[in-house]
């Protein structure tokens, strides 16, 4: 025992720095499992906080290319209301309809922090649970798709930009439907791949991708980007294509927050179902 | 290309600071990172080891007769040579370290092996250009 002692007296160095490996490893995986800490990342009150303010300041220089985007988003909403209806003055829209059941619903917030040029990239948002906002729900702009909400603390949110490694979202093409996941390469902020398209499908540059409904996050239909280039992968009947994404990554600064109210009743059935098939 | 000029604290801390205390600071100061970058966990492994690995290289890299007391490792102090050397390799080790970490794969290894130069130059030209805003006085005295 003596002996003992006396080895980690005299390596206390290593042994010390062995520990504090040990608790970062720790905090990795902890992080990277499904229950995310939130005091470690982003959302947590101090850095959120810190960031709220910086993106303050950046908003106010970014004032003017915001106005015209929300402009265009309201005469473009203005367009599919009929006139007389009232905006309701809500956080969070909601109509009572007996013919159409609401699936989705919008919340509005604002990115505080955000960047591109790490192979994973992240968000944060001003809104958290106090606002509605629970894990696994999807982040837009009017532009198109921005990512998914990872951690959510009492007034912030942590989201993974779709510029992230681990992020496939299920994507397809308008026009015909043929869908693959869109996986980003970690080279260029301005684009991202559509893998596995299948080699009879009509593509050419230039066909809209939008979001299929598949993910259950997404709503079907959000504009994700445009074709750019697509090639065939050697000895497999798959194209993958090179997707320019629309939301440009660098001014994302007002975003829509969106719930899937039926996300808990698809996903027990499906897991369901699945358990049921693996027995 | 992605800087990580905090290095330079770990890289400028004084030759006489206990090296324990190296070692906790690099790794509460990889923990603040963290906080801010969401990078859980990650920041402060790779600082930990810098901090750790920091007593072998000024050891590897030390004089004949040894530092001088109360002198900080910067190029003033030290001389272009010994300084490059020294934090070329630091902040090498740190990025190489860091950018596998992130990833966890090896099958963008070129790509990734890329990124660790370019930020390593990058970064290193951050920390050199440093030196002279705010060391290059105390020569004058």
């Amino acid at each position: 025992m003596k002996n003992l002692l006396n080895f980690l007296y005299k390596n206390n160095f290593f042994f010390v720095f062995l520990f504090l490996e040990i608790i970062c490893g720790f905090i990795l995986i902890k992080n990277n499992g499904f229950q995310g800490s939130s005091l470690l990342n982003s959302s947590n009150k101090v850095s959120a906080n810190i960031y709220k303010i910086e993106a303050s300041a950046k908003e106010y220089l970014l004032l003017k290319d915001e106005n015209e985007r929300l402009a265009k988003m309201n005469a473009f909403l203005l367009n599919r209301i009929k006139l007389g209806y009232a905006a309701i003055p809500l956080k969070i829209y909601k109509k009572n309809d007996t013919l159409y059941k609401q699936e989705y619903e919008f919340m509005n917030g604002k990115a505080i922090n955000s960047s591109v040029n790490k192979r994973s990239n992240y968000l944060t948002l001003n809104i958290g649970a106090q606002q509605g906002v629970s894990r696994d729900m999807a982040v837009i702009t009017s532009d198109g798709i921005i990512g998914i909400v990872k951690d959510v603390s009492e007034n912030f949110s942590s989201a993974m930009s779709i510029l992230h490694k681990d992020v496939r979202v299920n994507c397809q093409l308008k026009k015909d439907g043929t869908y693959g996941p869109l996986i980003w390469d970690g080279s260029d902020y301005r684009f991202s791949n559509l893998t596995d398209i299948p080699t009879h499908a009509k593509i050419k540059k230039g066909d809209t991708v939008i979001t299929s409904s598949l993910s259950g996050i997404f709503p079907e239909g959000i504009l994700v980007g445009f074709v750019d280039s697509f090639e065939q992968r050697p000895n497999e009947s798959f194209y993958t294509v090179k997707v320019k994404l629309s939301a440009d990554f660098k001014k994302v600064n007002h975003v829509s927050v969106i719930k899937y109210n039926y996300k808990t009743e698809r996903d027990s059935l499906e897991i369901k179902s699945q358990v049921q098939s693996d027995k | 290309m992605i800087l990580f000029p905090y290095v330079l604290f770990i890289l400028l801390l004084p030759f006489e600071t206990p090296k324990l205390v190296v070692l906790f600071a690099s790794f509460f100061l990889g923990l603040t990172i963290d906080m801010f970058y969401d990078t859980a966990g990650m920041h402060a492994a790779v600082c930990t080891l810098i901090g750790f690995l920091r007593y072998y290289i000024l050891k590897l890299l030390s004089p004949r007769e040894g530092y001088e007391s109360g002198l900080i490792p910067n190029v003033d102090s030290m001389g272009p040579v010994w300084f490059i050397t020294y934090s070329a390799l630091i902040i090498f080790i740190h990025h190489l370290i860091f950018f596998y970490l992130e990833i966890f794969r090896f099958n963008e290894f070129f790509t990734t092996l890329l990124r660790v130069i370019l930020s390593t130059i990058g970064t290193f030209c951050f920390v050199y250009v440093v030196q002279f805003l705010f060391y290059k006085t105390d020569k004058n005295k």
